[in-house]
């Protein structure tokens, strides 16, 4: 079981409710495609994906990073066993969207990038360090139901 | 592949963050040996404390080290060939940290440049410090 020291569980609690999901979202999402543009292979059906100005101006691709994003909460409200949270969601991933989990991992570390721009230098690497295992406890859970 | 672009692109973030290496640098490994403390291991001779002045030397190397680089990406293997034979003869850091020790990079650059690390400036850089860490590696076997 993962084990949260207080002032871990203060940071992502802290990050989380001072987030514009609305603009964050789309950022980590957008920034995704962008950076690992292999995994514009999830979103054939998303319209017009050709360069980096057509992906941020995508309103599907926008409101899908919204939905992402929030997907988030479920975790940051039970930390203490985002295992078993995830549990059905790692099936839909594997069974329905047929989602590589390694991809997982490529969208954590965009998101990181944008809550690092910005916040600045407020993103320290002791919160680095909270927000990352954070991420990694989420990823290993979503990844967890594939066989 | 990087293209003349993200080539364009590297050198003007490399020119940006080049007057404040030792800074950029010192943040960057600080934030390895927090989020990554086997990476660690590595520095038993040296202070790493977080303003430590071994620190923002060894910080400031390796970014001079990436800088320089990149003013001639296309002769990667000739321009790090001296670094290529001392970690692989003598440093001898796994390769796995150095995609780390990128990741932090990248985080700094993030914290630094805020806007202006756009998507397609992360891009580049990201190809251009996965290109840096394979050169350096070859030697290694």
């Amino acid at each position: 079981m993962v084990v949260w020291s207080e002032s871990e569980r203060s940071i992502i609690t802290s990050i989380f409710s001072s987030l514009d999901y609305d603009d964050i979202g789309p950022k980590a999402l957008c920034r995704c495609l962008i950076v690992y543009p292999w995994t514009q292979r999830y979103f054939g059906g998303y319209g017009n994906l050709y360069n980096a100005t057509a992906i941020k101006t995508n309103p599907l691709i926008a409101a899908h990073g919204i939905k992402v994003l929030h997907g988030l909460d479920r975790a940051v409200k039970n930390m203490d066993d985002i295992k078993a949270t995830y549990a059905e969601l790692s099936v839909l991933h594997s069974e329905k969207l047929h989602v590589d989990p390694d991809n997982f991992r490529l969208l954590a570390d965009c998101l990181a990038i944008v809550i690092a721009a910005q916040m600045g230098t407020a993103f320290t690497s002791e919160i680095q360090a909270a927000f990352q295992k954070f991420v990694a406890v989420v990823v290993s859970a979503l990844g967890r139901q594939y066989h | 592949m990087l293209t003349e672009k993200d080539k364009k692109l590297i050198i003007e973030i490399c020119n940006r963050i080049t007057p404040m290496a030792s800074f950029i640098g010192a943040d960057a490994l600080n934030r390895l040996f927090t989020v990554y403390p086997g990476a660690k291991t590595y520095f038993s001779h040296l202070d790493i404390s977080p303003r430590s002045a071994h620190l923002r030397s060894h910080g400031e190397k390796i970014v001079l080290a990436i800088a320089e680089a990149a003013e001639n990406i296309s002769q990667l293997t000739v321009t790090l060939a001296p670094l290529q034979t001392l970690h692989a003869y003598q440093l001898r850091i796994d390769p796995g940290k150095f995609k780390l020790f990128s990741n932090c990079m990248l985080i700094t650059l993030a914290c630094y440049l805020q806007e202006d690390f756009t998507e397609v400036a992360h891009a580049a850089m990201d190809k251009y410090l996965s290109a840096f860490a394979a050169v350096l590696a070859e030697k290694y076997r």
